[in-house]
């Protein structure tokens, strides 16, 4: 029998932090095969498909950056958040926030030159995310109600309250009996960054907007804060360092984030409110920021991996006939596999040593 | 089974062979060998992080060395196996006691024997076997009492009947003394040597070196994972002994003459309730510190020095009564207005309030001054190199042993840990330092060091409160005494001449009207 053990290790290097990410991909896209195996196609032909599929073409790197967008901010809507340990699982319900605000204001209410509309609705959109966080962030800090409970539940308020508007107040007269908002003034519409394909300044917003988040969490006395509070609350209480404020801080900060998601996909890739706008970004952020272990700089890279695996999956599922669900496999597998390589970066595995007496 | 008649003291009981085991880089045990004799008392010193409870670990089968053997009456103990040490007869009374609070003395002897299938418990067979216990070891309890309404020294007495019920033969005692007064000491140490004369064998792991030297026969001293001493105690030499421990010697401050100054801070009838079950609240406290004095706090831990300390430190208020800041008396209380009035509070559990383990050194060592002008750039940047330099002079001045600024402050020593975070405070020139526990389970040299950064304040003319379990420290340090029961204070001594033996009777409550 082969002994082993496990022994932890006092120190990490960067570059195994760095790998790791990497080599659980390699691993969930091996686990993965067996099912594709288990449909009778061959796995590797797949996923040249679905690596065609998401960067074959110029239409096709169009596509899956513009996945990428409210991707990447709803990533680092749970990285902040996460990095104080504030359990935000809302993003999707901030993200509908965000785009009902952006549908109150961006359709004629307000009008304003394109230069100040866009940062407008940004901002309105940022705002209606934050604030809907903010009643629970107050609740969490001063009657300890479990803020994994109320951000969930605030889900499905926010998305019913969605679709009630949609059929009803808010219904656009002009869109044939579907359930969609009026459309957003054409000062607010962000433009295309490549002609005739759906990618939008949206993209280039968040990953600026990723940039500064690294930089606030990086070099920033905020960023200092919400790490030490992240850390260890206790400490940082005694040592001075105003605890509940930087969580409420992080806890606007999160809400915004997922509320310009809300607002790319409303004011950039559709152009309206629609009842089918995010198909779960709030929840596959959560994957997003997990991949990159929390760090804005990678959120941007796992941001357009994730992507890819969704718009690539509908690629390859036309062309090999394998369900399009293996995506929502594959993203799992990797989420999971990620997690657990960050466990097995704590330990190394020392072979031989004494053996038990039984 | 227990041994009866007298004992036998030539034949060993357990024998301790080569054992090594290392954790990472750290060798936690080294080649540790000894000899435990039947019916004797062995004392096993060493500081913290000598090796002693990862010892202890290999020996109840919570750990697999890495090589050696463990012999228990002539026979082998299996390596990694938890239980069969239990089974074999050794027994082990942790310094935090397991009992469940909420059952009566009898059932928490009988829990744990029982199948969770019996649905009856043998309460007639238990309670008979326990007064022979009691009566042969001379360990008195009542059995139907609950433990909750037990005092400190009667559940370690229930701890030792626990083990003895389990025919233990050999008792391993951790820290025994950790929350008695002096006078549950002396108790305590006369049932050890009572027990011994029953047959009894017994380990006494600990780190006060005047408790061993009276109740032990054998000593040997652990030192970074070795064994480095074994000695009979009746031959032993202190001195000897405490630099065995050591390693060296340990030049210890000396206090210097200060007189008092005016009154810096003072607690008026000052009331709370208890922030949590294992503390009291606070009772019409009334409490003056003054310039240039330490006021040391005796007390059995959990009488209320937490509330005590968290009141001085603003993060407690009051019920009733009122705080008063150089007679000016105070009306808002939070722990940054206290802290912008001079106060610096060194809080009981260093790394789960004081250390931020996973931040870096330079991290710790400035975020107390994290708001300060001088570390920030415009739009509220770090100001890196500013940082830099505040955390390189905070490790030299107070000799910060750390390999880089930048690497995780979890990797410091407990006593490079203790003179960063007293450092930080010290560095604001603090009015009044609250330092509690300051110098609990630090090696000797690090408790020097601390010590004097202590001695420091008192000698700048600044007023220190100074709450510790260990009462020679107390009456080394302290001008001034007094001692804390059941959330009420006592009037305060001059710690000069004071009689250790009737601040261990207050601290027992005598005194105290209820």
């Amino acid at each position: 029998m082969i002994n082993f053990r496990l022994e932890q290790r006092e120190y990490v290097s960067p570059w195994l932090v760095f790998l790791a990410p990497i080599g659980a991909i390699i691993f969930s896209l091996m686990i993965a095969s067996i099912l594709i195996v288990l449909a009778d196609v061959s796995p590797l032909e797949s996923y040249i498909k679905l690596f065609v599929g998401a960067f074959g073409s110029k239409n096709a790197i169009a596509e899956t950056l513009a996945r990428a967008t409210p991707l990447i901010l709803t990533g680092l809507a749970a990285a902040i958040a996460f990095r104080a340990k504030f359990w935000n699982i809302g993003a999707e319900g901030q993200l509908y926030a965000g785009a009902l605000a952006v549908t109150f204001f961006g359709t004629g209410l307000i009008e304003l030159p394109s230069f100040l509309m866009i940062p407008f609705l940004f901002l309105v959109g940022a705002l209606a995310g934050g604030l809907l966080l903010l009643p629970l962030v107050l609740l969490r800090n001063y009657y300890k109600v479990d803020e994994v409970v109320t951000t969930l539940l605030t889900n499905f308020i926010i998305v019913l309250l969605v679709g009630y508007l949609l059929e009803g107040p808010w219904k656009d007269p002009m869109s044939l009996g579907w359930p969609q908002g009026a459309s957003v003034i054409d000062e607010g519409v962000l433009p295309q960054i490549i002609p005739r394909t759906r990618l939008h300044l949206g993209f280039i917003i968040s990953i600026f907007i990723a940039l500064t988040i690294w930089l606030v969490l990086s070099r920033t006395i905020l960023g200092f804060k919400i790490k030490a509070v992240g850390i260890n609350p206790s400490a940082s209480h005694h040592a001075g360092i105003p605890v509940i404020r930087t969580i409420i801080i992080v806890a606007l900060l999160s809400g915004g984030m997922a509320g310009m998601a809300g607002v790319t996909e409303t004011a950039g890739l559709k152009g309206y409110l629609t009842l089918d706008l995010s198909p779960g970004f709030g929840y596959a952020g959560i994957a997003v920021a997990m991949l990159a272990g929390l760090n804005p700089i990678g959120i941007i890279f796992s941001g357009i991996f994730l992507a890819s695996i969704y718009v690539g999956a509908d690629a390859m599922s036309r062309a090999m006939d394998v369900p399009t669900y293996l995506a929502d496999v594959i993203v799992a597998l990797t989420v999971l596999s990620v997690l657990i390589s960050i466990i097995i970066l704590q330990f190394r595995i020392v072979f031989g040593g004494q053996k038990r007496d039984i | 089974m227990l041994i009866m008649g007298a004992p036998k003291k030539m034949s060993a009981l357990l024998e301790i062979k080569d054992i090594s085991k290392r954790f990472g880089n750290l060798v936690a045990n080294d080649k540790i060998s000894f000899t435990q004799m039947q019916g004797e008392v062995l004392a096993i010193l060493g500081e913290n992080g000598a090796g002693k409870t990862t010892l202890m670990n290999i020996l109840f089968g919570h750990y697999t060395p890495d090589a050696g053997q463990i012999v228990f009456q002539g026979s082998k103990l299996p390596a990694g196996k938890p239980g069969s040490a239990i089974e074999a007869g050794i027994g082990m009374v942790h310094q935090h006691f397991t009992l469940a609070e909420n059952l009566t003395v009898l059932e928490n002897i009988i829990i744990g024997q029982q199948s969770l299938l019996n649905f009856s418990l043998p309460q007639k067979y238990a309670r008979e076997k326990l007064r022979e216990l009691s009566d042969k070891f001379g360990l008195p309890i009542e059995p139907d009492a609950l433990v909750a309404n037990l005092s400190v020294s009667e559940k370690q007495r229930l701890e030792i009947l626990k083990t003895l019920y389990r025919d233990c033969t050999l008792l391993i005692l951790d820290e025994p003394t950790a929350a008695l007064t002096p006078q549950e000491t002396d108790s305590l140490f006369a049932t050890i040597k009572h027990m011994v004369k029953n047959g009894l064998s017994v380990i006494l792991i600990s780190h006060k070196l005047n408790e061993i030297l009276a109740v032990s026969d054998r000593i040997v001293v652990l030192r970074h994972g070795k064994l480095v001493g074994e000695v009979i105690t009746s031959e032993a030499n202190r001195t000897e002994i405490a630099e065995m421990i050591v390693g060296g010697t340990v030049d210890y401050p000396k206090k210097e003459t200060s007189s008092p100054g005016k009154e810096v801070m003072r607690l008026k009838n000052i009331s709370c309730n208890p922030i949590n079950e294992s503390t009291k609240g606070l009772n019409e406290v009334d409490i003056s510190l003054f310039e240039g004095q330490i006021h040391g706090i005796a007390g059995v831990t959990g009488n209320g020095q937490t509330s005590l300390a968290k009141m001085m430190a603003g993060h407690l208020k009051p019920e009733k009564g009122e705080i008063f800041f150089d007679q000016k008396r105070i009306e808002v209380f939070s722990p940054k207005k206290f802290m912008e009035r001079g106060v610096a509070y060194i809080p009981e559990d260093r790394n789960i309030d004081g250390l931020v383990a996973d931040m870096s050194v330079w991290e710790n060592a400035v975020i107390t001054e994290i708001s300060n002008e001088k570390l920030k750039t415009t739009l509220g940047f770090l100001n890196n190199s500013n940082c830099n330099d505040a955390a390189q002079i905070l490790c030299e001045t107070y000799d910060v042993r750390t390999q880089t600024l930048q690497q995780p402050a979890r990797l410091l020593s407990g006593g490079n840990v203790q003179k960063l975070l007293l450092g930080r405070w010290l560095i604001r020139q603090p009015k009044v330092l609250i330092a509690c526990q300051p110098t609990r389970g630090l090696d000797e040299g690090a408790i020097a060091s601390i010590q004097k950064m202590i001695l420091d304040v008192r000698q700048k003319g600044n007023a220190v409160l100074l709450i510790t379990e260990d009462l020679d420290e107390l009456l080394k340090l302290s001008d001034t005494v007094s001692v804390i029961y059941n959330g009420k204070l006592s009037n305060s001594f001059p710690a000069e001449g004071l009689d250790r033996s009737r601040v261990g009777l207050m601290m027992a409550g005598e005194g105290f009207n209820d």
